[in-house]
């Protein structure tokens, strides 16, 4: 239930509704689309990574004096968790083909493929396999399908939505290998919205030219995420998954190349060693280092550990000075604060508005240009709608989707939505939701090539952790696409690698030398990383935990 | 225990947005005078806590102190990594929630279940009939259901999960598709069921066979697939990927746009 206080303001977004409802029947968009210079003010303006304290210079590894997002910045000059030379490396505990780190989209997709080419595997995953951002994408994936769109048309998107940054050939890769994804998750058993005439439905989503977002109802990530994981367990002979085992360093050889992990069992804290021939790194994003102290949409495992592990070994890092905020994350119930509101909201044409029921912004910009326009409605303009605990928003518009497409099209399109709300009272086919934007994306990451290559032999990166396929921002649905398309090249490509390979002698050295190189560059700090999970205990606990030394965040 | 921890302060979300949060003076002021958030207590396997009135299950244990490691993973209701069983005071019934979406109450008595022991056949998928076979064979437990609905008693989706069991037995795949398409993978039915059915897998079958062979193909993505192996993108996508940024910039902004209606 909102409070009081909200009514007004809510029944003037009831009075302007009906106009807007017209506007929005008319087909053509609701308020103009932003020129390219327009956006490029609200960016700098606004969005957040143009703060003058956003950014700061990392003053070691591979990208030593790049700016970067100043959480990301700390996250790398990190001591290590473990002490390298305690470890008898010539002992592995365990030894397979490809030790793939992570167990969302991604990981999983690698493993089936690196299966059908004849690699074992071994999954290690922080938490339970599928516990991952995968798990809880709502609105859809992009793939060029009809007969209007086009895979280059979905390149041109992309490209511009990531303002030009993005790697070409990756870029390509996503979109060229969209259609083939959209078979092969289908032969899997996805269950894809479907058409009446058996083509799928499909929606347009922030910085679409067409109509491609194909979705699972608002279980999209869901379903996709459950049909990998089952096919996973189905391979119990080749693919052997390791839960709450993280991986907290990588190992090198002697020539230079990866051969494998440190996994750390987070319950007994036992330390073991996986020799392989190749490693794929899919350990997702950062959303849970809070960055700039932003909600977020993120699964309780995004703290970047794949990054740490991969900058001590070497491996470059593209892009770390940028950030995605989702446009619409809910501010109000509190306790939903950060919860993605699906893009495929304002795709089905629901609309963000101020407070006084008025349109500010083309519901449908890219997402870093509709937040950068959300948040100077809320703070320049103080058109925003404060919330009883302190945070703002606005309205987006829920009701009209039913107007505009029927009774009931929420319950069947939007059940997770509809569910999430009417918890606490509100009903969102007939009240609009609160929202601001929300920390979501981890837009750069290890840069890698079309064929999840890194700088490091051996060492392959796909998903979120990557950096290069989205350049600076990138758009709704393009994630799904991302990790199963980067999820099965990487499989591919490290399984045609793993047969070749024969490895050196395994090493720590990395692990070491970046510890000094820590010391030499003056740094002092007590942060450890990766760092496994966030700490959300209250500072009042805190101060009763007096154990003489604790190692990071973990208790 | 509780008393003391009844002493601190409202409650502040750890993960509050300090960039999101301009308050207003009269704001400010009202925070000097604000009234002290009502706690409740909550016993959580079985030590008492304050915690805020208003908080989730979640919050409420982190609130408490403690750093969950099984039990918390998307925290917004898709990932069913934290079942949760409670009871509260007087009331003799055992209720089930997951712990990110449900409120405390006052009295309430609660555990996380670490994990859902439960059995998942391996299966070839491409070896399946699209019908009651396959759970004649993968799942013939199923066939014990006692119709007691206490499975869809205990879902926090509150699906109909008793009726897409009995929507297996008769071989319905299309039912139980639709039934548990919303379905997390919590275990709570499963742990509640008399006939130990593991019924989140079932539901996990049926969507699967549904999508390999019930669902309808779509012949626009057998063309396009056609179009990409055949290389009628190559040339096009040679051209934009040589194209300096600026003819690209151009080429984006001049773009027209798919209208909305169908």
């Amino acid at each position: 239930m909102y409070p009081e206080y909200m009514r007004p303001s809510l029944k003037k977004v009831e009075e302007t509704r009906p106009r807007r409802l017209e506007l929005q029947k008319s087909g053509k968009p609701v308020f103009p689309p932003m020129t390219a210079q327009e956006r490029e003010e609200v960016l700098k303006k606004f969005h957040p990574d143009y703060r003058p304290d956003a950014l700061r210079q990392v003053r070691i590894g591979p990208n030593k004096g790049e700016l970067m997002t100043r959480e990301v910045a700390d996250l790398l000059e990190s001591h290590t968790r473990i002490d390298p030379t305690k470890f008898d490396l010539s002992r592995p505990d365990f030894e397979t083909d490809i030790l793939i780190i992570g167990g969302g989209g991604a990981g999983c997709a690698a493993a089936i493929i690196a299966r059908q080419h004849g690699a074992k595997s071994i999954i290690s995953t922080k938490l339970r396999l599928g516990d991952a951002n995968s798990m809880m994408s709502q609105g859809g994936m992009q793939a060029a399908v009809t007969p209007q769109d086009s895979p280059t048309r979905h390149y041109l998107d992309a490209i511009g939505g990531g303002h030009f940054d993005n790697k070409p050939e990756l870029v390509r890769a996503l979109t060229e290998d969209g259609p083939e994804v959209v078979k092969w998750l289908e032969d899997l058993g996805v269950i894809w919205d479907k058409r009446p005439d058996g083509n799928n439905y499909v929606l347009h989503g922030g910085g679409t030219s067409r109509r491609r977002m194909h979705s699972c109802r608002d279980y999209t990530g869901a379903i996709i995420m459950r049909t990998l994981m089952d096919e996973v367990r189905n391979h119990p002979e080749d693919i052997t998954v390791m839960e709450f085992m993280p991986t907290v360093e990588l190992i090198m050889d002697h020539h230079g190349r990866c051969a494998g992990g440190i996994l750390y069992n987070l319950e007994t804290e036992e330390y073991f060693i996986v020799k392989a021939k190749a490693t794929i790194i899919a350990t997702g994003g950062f959303g849970r280092l809070h960055i700039r102290g932003f909600d977020t949409t993120n699964h309780y495992g995004a703290t970047g550990d794949g990054l740490i592990i991969a900058y001590r070994a070497g491996a470059k890092l593209l892009y770390m000075d940028s950030v995605q905020y989702h446009p619409t994350g809910a501010v109000f119930p509190e306790q939903i604060a950060g919860f993605l509101i699906t893009e495929k909201i304002r795709g089905a044409g629901g609309q963000p508005v101020n407070r006084h029921g008025e349109l500010f912004v083309f519901p449908k910009e890219p997402r870093d240009v509709e937040s950068a326009a959300i948040i100077r409605e809320c703070l320049e303009r103080k058109n925003g709608i404060e919330t009883p605990s302190g945070r703002v928003g606005v309205w987006l518009d829920s009701p009209l989707i039913e107007m505009l497409h029927g009774e009931g099209y929420i319950a069947k399109n939007f059940p997770a939505m509809y569910r999430q709300f009417i918890r606490y009272g509100i009903d969102i086919t007939k009240e609009p939701m609160l929202t601001y934007p929300s920390l979501h994306y981890q837009n750069g990451g290890i840069e890698i090539n079309e064929r999840c290559e890194t700088n490091i032999p051996g060492l392959y990166v796909a998903g979120e952790a990557s950096g290069g396929v989205h350049g600076r921002n990138r758009l709704m649905g393009n994630s799904v696409l991302d990790y199963n398309v980067f999820g099965r090249r990487a499989g591919k490509y490290a399984a045609e690698y793993a047969k070749n390979v024969k490895l050196g002698r395994l090493t720590l050295d990395h692990v070491l030398n970046y510890e000094k190189e820590l010391k030499r560059a003056g740094i002092k700090t007590d942060r450890i990383a990766p760092i496994l999970l966030p700490l959300y205990t209250p500072e009042e606990v805190r101060k009763r935990q007096l154990t003489a030394k604790y190692e990071g965040t973990l208790r | 225990m509780s008393q003391k921890i009844a002493k601190k302060k409202m409650a502040k979300n750890p993960h509050l947005a300090v960039e999101t949060a301009p308050r207003t003076k009269a704001m400010e002021k009202e925070e000097v005078a604000a009234v002290p958030t009502k706690m409740v207590t909550v016993y959580i396997m079985g030590k008492a806590y304050k915690v805020p009135a208003e908080s989730t299950i979640m919050g409420a244990i982190e609130y408490a102190g403690y750093q969950i490691k099984r039990g918390a993973g998307c925290r917004e209701g898709f990932c069913g990594a934290c079942a949760t069983v409670y009871r509260l005071p007087g009331d003799f019934k055992i209720y089930t929630g997951l712990a990110c979406t449900t409120l405390v109450q006052d009295g309430m008595w609660l555990s996380q279940l670490p994990s859902i022991p439960a059995h998942k056949p391996v299966y070839d998928l491409e070896k399946l009939k699209p019908d009651i076979t396959a759970f004649q064979q993968l799942y013939p437990e199923i066939f014990r259901c006692v119709a007691c609905n206490t499975c869809t008693k205990a879902c926090p989706q509150n699906l109909q999960v008793m009726d897409y069991i009995q929507a297996a037995i008769r071989g319905d795949i299309e039912k139980v598709m639709d039934l548990s398409f919303d379905c997390l993978c919590c275990g709570l039915c499963s742990i509640r069921c008399p006939a130990e059915i593991v019924h989140y897998n079932v539901g996990l079958l049926a969507k699967r066979l549904y999508g390999r062979y019930l669902s309808p193909r779509s012949q626009e993505l057998e063309l396009r697939l056609q179009e990409i192996r055949s290389g009628k993108y190559d040339k096009e996508y040679r051209k934009l990927i040589k194209m300096s940024r600026e003819d690209l910039k151009k080429l984006y902004y001049a773009r027209d746009i798919e209208e909305e209606k169908e």
